[in-house]
């Protein structure tokens, strides 16, 4: 049996293609389902291993990103109970969760993340409106070394595209704060060239306390991220393709094809293969 | 009753949202506030108790980490003025309709059909502000009078309440069908067309007068229960069947165009020169799928999938509600791909804006926005659009020109992707038959964007009427697009078009035509609020709706979709074959028309044109200074950076991300063209372009029009696209062009210069082997207001033409961008400079026209771009840079700036044509040109690639910063550095 790979869509969520072929790339069978499906009972999360909730603008961020889809997964009622219990469940099972952008504003919003103490009900920290308005751009992550985080594995730096108007992370209060670092909750920085984390604009795109980009829960298997990996799927992504191309040829070493995004996954499989298959 | 949520942030928490209007108080109105603070407001009008109230607001209302909320209490203290703003009634709330699907959602029950979510945003703004010039903060920069009401609250003497507001429609109006009489004197039928805004000329009048006396109308009309008179509903119909919008009257007119003394008749402008080079290249070229059928050009991309393209304009509108009218437009044209033959996906946007200076200092005519708050407008509609329905924003422009003051011009395009086979049948065929159910999906109708098609074929004027403004809703739509996919793959439906420009009456009557007629009953239709009359219904523009054809044994399965993808979907009839367009409002006729006399009635007008070439002075040419005029042409706005402006847009979404709008080292330098990977396991790209000049038909629109079809397609060969399969989208946007002895005097001229336009369209499309495969015409780009002295004038645009091209990329992986890449590599120029410096930006700069626009040589054009196509392809181009708006200087520097390296350049070796001074070799813009860097190690190959070709190598690429060229006569001309230039170029729109 392999891993599968549940890729969540409907009401504006628009990054579902592209997150759902990162998942089959890293070697996953992907699936797109239109949320009311999954209410419906047309799905079952038990069949699946790894739940994407992909970027997008989920009712057009009306209300505030991530609030309409947040507010519409923790009251829905599915043939076999609440939704919500569902998807605590598949935490419970184990199991593997993503949220990139607007995924990860409704993460947070529902208070799967970043879920202290097991209690994945409870909002501690936001996703708020940038200090400067919608941008979209590369940016520069610093990974924590410290992080849980399943999906980060072995990476330390990423260089990904960032496209959000509400990506100002903002914990509860400072201790809350101080609890996401003792405990590896923080998965990535926005950092600047050197990959020393910035709280300086345009490098941190948003305004982020302590420039946080991405988060886990305790387990290390929730993760929610501002930037996009799946956008990275192939190196002609890459805003410096061309340049790269260039550089590569010169000294005749060959450019590897995959876009970084995609290790996300790969350790996501990887995992999933290991523990759950 | 109803009651107020109001979310305000907590204490300590920046509010981003108030700082940005205080620092535009202070940047746009010269008025300086101390600080403003920001509140959401939500009047909810449901019966909910207090525990629900307080779950609601508490909820998906308000966020517990950042934000307090109050009900029926307001949070406002401590303020000098108090501003709400709010929509007016009947005006698109997208935000309220979400929040009552939240508070349905939260609750586990529905509300009723008349309960409702509005929203309005608070401003409490602290400072000494008088109150006219809090009413002019409010009007100017907080909202739109149009489609908003203000409050305003003074914070001495405020007792602390606000009572609930509900902008409901409360129309007791009891809807009815009126007849009109025809049979009146000529001055009474035009006076009935211009009070209806039906916008029909005397001898349209007089036709449809006509066709109301026949006798075997009469007598059918008698059968189905109507009198001799024409209902509102049938006029209105075909008011907007025949408008300028939708039968292209002035491009299908008889034209008798004169020059020199020669006289030339044209019969239809459309089909001589626009289809008429299209079929002609049709013979040879076997990629092109439907063209000039649908609502938009299709043609193959790879063996499984076609694209359609499509790029509109929405320019009225625009003036009136900056950001309404260009988020509509977005939406608006991505119905055109989603509903071109069975649909497609819409996987590429590209816009080309043209605004007057947002740095206008002068007088504002009546209902004229500042440019610059049209801009920040129109640009935040299409962020909008673009970035909520998930489609990226690969490719545009911005011009800039005090003539856009009266009307700004907003192409908004559109890329679909289908694939060629749909359950067996080929995707682009469709047809509606006998017995197919009408139903029409989407958004319910209003009485917004009633008349836009005629409206839209009428100058604009300071009456011009308010329901002609409308606000897309991104996310109904995406919702009804996402589910038109599946329904299209599952087979259940026939036939699918948009409800655009005139409704209903448009989308049924087309579909109705290969049908061959229909049946329409309008009080099935979904309304936003009562009291519209039958013709409202039928020609309201109100946005996000599709009409389809659904088989009857289909029916159930296509209403069940709809119901679990939330989307609304209602049957509102049957086509039929017999002939006539009838139309029915509980049960009773009331429209009963000849689909002959509805598509085919109208006659056709008779023009006439007549060119004489005008004479512009010519400048005289410095001879010094010239890295200063390098520097001012970097900081021209139509040459200047518009990252502020792109950076807003989405241009990876979908994941097939190539060439990006801004390239090079620090991803700030200007792309030629978008590229993208729309099926991501596949290597194969589009590349997406655009060419518009207007400032050189201000000589001779012949030469603009050359000249911005090679500029499209040259963007498109720069960054790796080839001429084996390009297509163009033609896009006019002109002045009124009709001849009018008091109204357009001068409406000989401008007619000719839309034929010299056509003509040259023709030209240039065949000599390139580049077809255009749609487009659209929009003719009436001016502003009609009465000065003191109480006489009329106009502003009008320049006649402008939009050429946006699209080529297949066999595969992106060798696709190159503009930067320069390595030190030492050596800079070539390709193509061949001439004295051709008129309307170009450096005379503009000079504050001359001039006379000598460049002419394109499209022969000597095709052989350089194949060239060079073929170096691109075999890897011998390290950089690619198109020349244009301000010559070969700017390409050099923008080229030397976007790769962090300086240049070395000697004007001698650049091969040109009788130039003697500096300037010209600079700045001339001649047509056909590039700046390419090449690694030395591929010298040979690449000058071997390019033989029989102008190239040739003018200096190299250095490893510091400093950018210098050497004149004709040996000495240097241009001495700065790389980062002096980047700042010119970025200061001007950095904002």
């Amino acid at each position: 049996m392999g891993v599968r790979s549940l890729v969540l869509t409907g009401y504006g969520i628009n990054c579902e293609m592209e997150t759902a072929y990162a998942s089959e790339l890293a070697g996953a069978e992907a699936t797109i389902a239109h949320i009311n499906d999954v209410i419906d009972g047309k799905y079952d999360l038990e069949d699946y291993h790894i739940l994407n909730f992909p970027g997008g603008f989920s009712y057009g961020d009306d209300l505030g990103s991530g609030k309409a889809f947040a507010n519409k997964l923790l009251y829905a009622r599915t043939p076999s109970g609440p939704m919500i219990e569902q998807i605590l469940r598949f935490i419970e099972d184990g199991k593997l969760i993503i949220g990139i952008c607007n995924g990860f504003q409704i993460l947070v919003k529902m208070g799967l993340l970043p879920g202290f103490d097991g209690n994945y009900k409870e909002q501690t920290c936001t996703v708020f409106y940038n200090d400067k308005g919608f941008r979209d751009a590369w940016v520069y992550l610093k990974l924590n070394p410290a992080s849980k985080c399943v999906f980060t594995r072995g990476i330390e730096r990423m260089y990904l595209p960032i496209r959000h108007g509400e990506g100002k992370f903002i914990p509860g209060d400072k201790s809350v704060l101080d609890r996401l670092w003792r405990n590896g909750h923080v998965v990535m920085q926005y950092a600047d060239e050197g990959y020393r984390p910035t709280m300086e604009f345009p490098m941190n795109p948003n305004g982020s306390v302590d420039a946080i980009a991405g988060i886990c829960d305790e387990t290390g298997r929730v993760f929610g991220l501002m930037p996009h990996p799946e956008a990275f799927n192939h190196i002609t992504n890459h805003p410096h393709y061309a340049r790269l191309c260039q550089e590569h040829r010169r000294k005749g070493e060959p450019l590897p094809e995959e876009g970084d995004g995609i290790r996300i996954w790969r350790n996501a499989v990887e995992y999933a293969r290991e523990k759950l298959v | 009753m109803p009651f107020r949520i109001e979310v305000a942030l907590k204490p300590g928490y920046r509010d981003a949202a108030g700082e940005s209007v205080k620092a535009s108080i202070k940047s746009h109105l010269g008025l300086s506030a101390d600080s403003v603070q920001t509140i959401k407001v939500y009047t909810v009008n449901a019966e909910l108790t207090d525990d629900e109230k307080k779950a609601v607001a508490s909820g998906p209302f308000s966020d517990s980490i950042v934000q307090e909320y109050s009900l029926d209490r307001p949070l406002a203290k401590g303020f000098d003025w108090m501003v709400e703003v709010g929509f007016r009634p009947g005006v698109t709330d997208n935000e309220g309709k979400t929040g009552k699907e939240a508070i349905e959602d939260r609750l586990g029950r529905k509300l009723k059909p008349d309960e409702s979510v509005h929203t309005s945003m608070q401003y409490l703004i602290k400072g000494k502000l008088s109150r006219p010039q809090i009413e002019r903060i409010s009007k100017e920069l907080l909202g739109n009078e149009l489609i908003e009401r203000f409050s305003i609250i003074e914070g001495s003497g405020w007792d602390g309440r606000i009572e609930p507001y509900v902008p409901l429609v409360r129309d007791a109006h009891k809807p009815q069908v009126r007849e009109i009489n025809l049979d009146v004197s000529d001055r009474e039928l035009v006076e009935i067309s211009r009070k209806g805004t039906l916008a029909l000329s005397l001898e349209e009048m007089r036709r449809i007068r006509d066709y109301f006396k026949e006798a075997r109308v009469l007598e059918e009309r008698r059968k189905v229960g109507l009198g001799d008179k024409p209902t509102d509903v049938e006029l209105e119909s075909l008011a907007q069947t025949w408008s300028e919008h939708c039968k292209h009257k002035i491009f299908n007119a008889h034209i008798d165009y004169y020059e020199d003394g020669r006289k030339e008749s044209i019969d239809s402008l459309f089909k001589t020169y626009i289809q008429g080079s299209t079929q002609e290249i049709a013979k040879k070229v076997d990629w092109l799928v439907s063209v000039f059928k649908d609502n938009a050009g299709i043609i193959r991309f790879t063996e499984d999938y076609n694209v359609a393209f499509k790029v509109e304009t929405h320019n009225s509108p625009s003036a009136l509600d900056p950001y309404g009218g260009a988020i509509t437009g977005i939406v608006g044209v991505d119905r055109d791909p989603a509903g071109t033959g069975m649909g497609s996906k819409i996987i590429a946007h590209t816009n080309v804006l043209c605004f007057a200076s947002p740095y206008y200092k002068g007088r504002l005519p009546p209902r004229i926005f500042h440019p610059r708050r049209i801009m920040e407008g129109v640009v935040r509609g299409i962020k909008d659009g673009g970035n909520k329905n998930g489609i990226p924003t690969i490719n545009g422009a911005i011009l800039f020109d005090d003539r856009y003051g009266g009307k700004p011009l907003v192409y908004c395009g559109s890329i679909g992707l289908m694939p060629a086979m749909i359950n067996g049948r080929p995707s682009h065929e469709k047809k509606a038959d006998d017995g197919d159910l009408i139903v029409m999906v989407g958004g319910r109708i209003g009485k917004d964007g009633i008349h836009g098609a005629t409206f839209s074929s009428e100058e604009l004027h300071e009456g011009s009427p308010a329901t002609a403004v409308q606000i897309g809703d991104p996310i109904t739509q995406k919702k009804m697009l996402d589910m038109l996919l599946e329904a299209r793959d599952m087979g259940l439906y026939k036939c699918i078009t948009d409800n655009g420009a005139g409704g209903l009456s448009s989308s049924v009557g087309e579909m109705a035509e290969s049908a061959g007629g229909c049946e329409l009953h309008l009080e099935k239709a979904p309304l936003k609020y009562h009291g519209l009359d039958p013709w409202e219904i039928l020609l309201s523009e109100a946005q996000e709706r599709m009409t389809l054809a659904v088989p009857p044994d289909k029916l159930d399965d296509f209403m069940s979709l709809c119901r679990r993808r939330g989307v609304e979907a209602t049957v509102l009839g049957k086509f039929t074959n017999s002939g006539r367009f009838h139309v029915l409002y509980d049960g009773r006729t009331v429209a009963y028309l000849d689909m002959d006399f509805l598509h085919h009635g109208l006659p056709r007008m008779s023009l006439t044109a007549k060119w004489s070439a005008p004479k512009h002075d010519e400048p005289k040419l410095p001879e010094e200074g010239l890295t200063g005029y390098l520097m001012s042409l970097l900081s021209d706005l139509n040459i200047a950076s518009k990252e502020w402006v792109i950076r807003q847009y989405d241009h990876e979404v979908q994941g097939g991300s190539v060439v990006k709008p801004l390239v090079g080292k620090d991803n700030d330098g200007p792309s030629d063209a978008g590229v993208i990977r729309p099926i991501l396991d596949r290597m194969e790209g589009l590349a997406v372009a655009n060419g518009i000049n207007p400032f050189y038909g201000d000589i001779d629109t012949y030469h603009m029009t050359a000249n911005s079809i090679d500029e499209a397609i040259r963007n498109l060969i720069a960054v790796g696209a080839s001429l084996d399969r390009i297509a163009l989208l033609d896009n006019f946007c002109w002045c009124d062009p009709v001849y009018d002895p008091e109204k357009t005097p001068d409406g000989h001229y401008k007619l000719a210069q839309l034929v010299r336009a056509n003509k040259a369209l023709y030209d240039y499309t065949i000599a390139y082997g580049t077809p255009c495969i749609s487009g659209k015409d929009s003719m009436k780009n001016d502003y009609k207001l009465k000065g003191e002295d109480g006489k009329e004038y106009k502003i009008s645009i320049p006649p402008t033409i939009l050429f946006s091209a699209i080529g297949v990329i066999p595969d992106v992986r060798k696709c190159v961008t503009m930067d320069a890449k390595a030190p030492g590599d050596i800079v070539f120029v390709v193509g061949k400079t001439k004295d051709e410096l008129g309307g170009s930006r450096f005379y503009a700069l000079l504050g001359a026209i001039g006379n000598s626009v460049p002419k394109v040589d499209a022969i000597t054009n095709k052989k350089t771009y194949q060239a060079l196509s073929k170096a691109i392809d075999a890897g011998l181009v390290a950089s690619c840079h198109d020349c244009s708006d301000g010559g070969l200087a700017v390409a050099l520097a923008e080229t030397a700036f976007a790769g962090g390296l300086g240049m070395d350049i000697d004007l001698l070796r650049v091969p040109a044509e009788r130039l003697n001074k500096d300037a010209q070799v600079l700045f001339s813009e001649s047509a056909g040109r590039f700046v390419v860097t090449v690694a030395p190690e591929n010298e040979k190959a690449f000058r071997q690639a390019m033989d029989g070709v102008e190239c040739e190598s003018i200096g190299t690429v250095r490893p510091d910063d400093r950018f210098l060229v050497r004149g004709l006569k040996g000495s240097r001309v241009i001495d700065t550095i790389i980062g002096a230039l980047k700042e010119s170029w970025q200061y001007p729109l950095r904002w």
